[in-house]
């Protein structure tokens, strides 16, 4: 395998694993506890590394982990003394921890390979020179194998307690009411995260686990209304960003973890403005069939108001009609001839009345109304 | 040597000082109107801006630097208003996508701009991770400018930001523009936060912005005092933490301000009067070693001032017992109440609370209604 087709192969493995967890984030609106955990993680890969003094040991990917988790535990009770909002408590302690990660680095791991930077920005180029051997045998990049793992963990946790995760987040309440412990449940979702971002952080750094968590699910959210398809759409668009990313870093020459954020962004704001029902575009489109509808309605009234009126001469005068709607002429010309191609009104001389079918359409807004 | 040192320490703890102070009293309007995770993004955000000033200007004045950070985290806020406005994506998952993707924009603009053969991009780096030391005199008194026109901006639109801050509704029923106010009050955090970025970086940037205000909120519970003890906090722990790290070799900057800033808000969370754990654990130390007293004397209390006229009325066990969880020991709770005085039991075997227990209760009260 080249060592292009690795890297892909890998990106693409870990965004299929982050975006998974990160779906059930985004709807329990925890989002940004990804961000806490993949910074928090930092003090734990440090001091587990000063133990093992190997960065691809599994007992530092483990403690890792698990500093992750203690994040999450000290956020919660920190939430708990009610003394301090819930978006501040995780403002409060993943700075803290990050801190103390980088004061370790800087004091004591002077000359050995860890750094800040590897951490937070990964380095994907480099991710196939580390091989994973077997008794001289080469099996393949460790990352890959690494991230494998991961997302085999994420699919098996999440097949298993499908119902269990999937009641607690559209309805934590009945969740618990069901005798589902929401507590476990969250520390089990939030253990998955930890594990993938440690799993990651090697290969992508933080910021990439971020975008790649958070982003392509809610991209899915935009784009479809049930859970199942939300997951896999979230992944299906995750992977492709991490494609699509790649080649435009290949291309350009530029950061690669970089490059695949912003592929995530793009498909983020294409679905924003573009998706089907949900989409700016669209939004405006109904707001405008809306804006019509109702004028039809406006109209057809008016003119069913007055119609056999002694003012019926000056009211639907299909000169002059703007007035009495308060409508601009542009827009009354707009309605009127879309009123006439509907036939709902047609014209008598100088007046206009609704025909059957508008006053059909007056009626039935008139008794939709009151 | 040790005059150079004394300088670039005095420059850096000025500086440190300037983004304490700014960051303090910006931040506590973010985090009474829940925004305390703005910060974050809008520190992330800015690196691209960073990015492109450099590209456009081939400068890296501090005034250029922090021109463009303003602009890219000032637009990141606008993405996230417009995504949480126009669509069902939720503010956190708005906030973590403008985060990770302008982060992401930056970084590939910075490895593109370190391909060019003037390799002048050494400076940028340093808004990465912050890197105070590395302090010109002309960066401090750009912060010091930019950090005194914002607090400046928010002394004048103070009234107005206050009520912005705790009743919207109220300020848009007398007129006030809400929007264009959201919109500058936002503005003013962003001025807080470049100018921080060179100092702490942009990842412990929204450290700044949430910790002194969550200390100092623990002390008052009035806005004016919290925004001067928030700018107070954040002084001190810049100074403290600069210091700090000049006379220990090897202890960046930035963390060790954070740090500082953490033991604060872990002492303020302690020990605040009123509010603080220890505060909690002392005064009401008799109700809380016995944890089910407290709901059982509030249900009677409750209960009691349906007959504010009457202080010897009574109420039964039954109705208190249907008032708490099934599995509650209400008749333990009761009587352990009477124990200390709290309540009694009048003719009938019909329980009360006495006139302390009434005050106990009150107490409690009000302090769940504090925090």
């Amino acid at each position: 395998m080249s060592p292009e087709l690795e890297i892909v192969l890998i990106a693409v493995v870990t965004a299929v694993a982050a975006a998974l967890p990160g779906t059930y984030l985004v709807l329990r609106r925890t989002a940004l506890v990804s961000d806490a955990i993949s910074h928090a993680i930092l003090p734990g890969i440090v001091v587990a590394f000063f133990l093992t003094r190997d960065l691809n040991s599994p007992l530092l990917l483990l403690a890792a982990a698990a500093t992750g988790v203690l994040s999450v535990v000290l956020i919660e009770a920190l939430i708990r003394t009610r003394l301090v909002p819930e978006d501040a408590s995780i403002g409060l302690v993943f700075p803290a921890l990050f801190s103390i990660g980088v004061i370790l680095i800087s004091r004591y791991a002077g000359d050995v390979h860890l750094d800040t930077d590897s951490v937070l920005l990964g380095e994907l180029a480099f991710a196939p020179f580390d091989r994973l051997m077997v008794a001289g045998a080469d099996l393949g990049p460790r990352a890959l194998w690494t991230m494998g793992a991961v997302l085999l963990l994420n699919i098996v946790v999440i097949g298993l307690a499908w119902k269990e995760l999937k009641l607690a987040t559209v309805d934590p309440g009945l969740a618990a009411l069901l005798g589902f412990s929401p507590v476990a449940i969250h520390y089990s979702l939030m253990t998955l995260v930890s594990i993938t971002a440690v799993g990651a952080f090697d290969a992508v750094g933080s910021i990439l686990v971020v975008a790649l968590m958070i982003a392509p699910p809610a991209t899915a959210y935009l784009l479809v209304d049930r859970f199942a398809p939300m997951l896999w759409t979230g992944a299906a668009v995750a992977a492709l960003s991490a494609v699509l990313g790649y080649i435009a870093a290949f291309v350009l020459d530029v950061s690669i973890a970089g490059s695949m954020a912003v592929a995530c962004g793009v498909f983020f704001a294409m679905a924003f403005f573009l998706a089907p029902r949900r989409g700016l575009v669209a939004q405006a489109r109904r707001r405008r069939t809306q804006r019509l509808d109702l004028s039809l309605r406006m109209l057809v009234v008016h003119l069913l108001h007055h119609q056999g009126t002694a003012a019926e001469a000056e009211e639907c005068r299909s000169e002059g009609i703007h007035q009495h709607l308060r409508w601009s002429e542009a827009r009354t010309r707009q309605v009127l001839r879309q009123a006439e191609e509907r036939h709902l009104v047609e014209r008598w001389g100088e007046l206009l009345r609704a025909t059957a079918d508008g006053t059909r359409l007056a009626e039935a807004a008139l008794v939709g109304e009151f | 040597m040790d005059l150079f040192g004394d300088y670039t320490l005095r420059l850096v703890a000025l500086g440190s000082g300037v983004l304490g102070a700014t960051s303090g009293a910006l931040g506590s309007f973010a985090y009474l109107r829940r925004q305390s995770l703005l910060g974050d993004a809008v520190s992330h955000a800015a690196l691209p801006g960073i990015a492109i000033a450099f590209m456009l200007t081939g400068s890296k004045a501090p005034l250029v630097m922090m021109l463009g950070a303003a602009l890219a985290g000032w637009a990141g806020t606008l993405v996230v208003r417009l995504v949480v406005r126009r669509s069902r994506v939720p503010f956190d998952s708005a906030l973590g996508i403008v985060l990770a993707v302008f982060f992401g924009l930056g970084l590939v603009l910075l490895t593109h701009i370190q391909k060019r053969p003037d390799a002048a991009q050494a400076g940028l780096d340093s808004f990465l991770f912050g890197q105070a030391a590395s302090l010109l005199r002309q960066d401090v008194v750009t912060m010091a400018a930019l950090g005194a026109v914002a607090l400046l901006i928010l002394a004048l639109a103070w009234k107005e930001f206050k009520l912005l801050s705790f009743d919207p509704d109220f300020a848009a029923s007398l007129g006030l523009p809400v929007r264009r106010l959201d919109g500058l009050l936002t503005l003013l955090l962003v001025v807080a936060i470049v100018i921080g970025l060179q100092t702490v970086g942009v990842v412990l940037m929204s450290a700044m912005i949430v910790a002194p205000a969550a200390a100092a909120r623990q002390w008052s519970r009035r806005l004016a005092p919290m925004v001067v003890l928030a700018a107070a906090i954040g002084v001190f722990s810049g100074v403290a933490g600069s210091v700090a790290s000049s006379l220990v070799p090897r202890l960046p900057t930035g963390p060790t301000i954070v740090l500082v800033l953490s033991v604060v808000v872990m002492g303020s969370i302690l020990a605040a009067p009123q509010r603080g754990l220890l505060w909690r654990y002392l005064r009401l130390g008799r109700l809380h070693r016995a944890p089910d007293l407290d709901p059982v004397l509030m249900h009677l209390y409750a209960l009691s001032l349906q007959h504010a006229d009457d202080p010897d009325h009574g109420h039964s066990l039954a109705v208190l017992r249907t008032m708490s969880p099934r599995d509650a020991e209400v008749a333990v709770a009761l009587e352990s109440l009477a124990d200390r005085g709290l309540a009694r039991r009048t003719d009938g075997g019909l329980w009360a609370p006495t006139p302390i227990g009434r005050r106990e209760a009150l107490k409690v009260l009000e302090q769940e209604l504090d925090s």
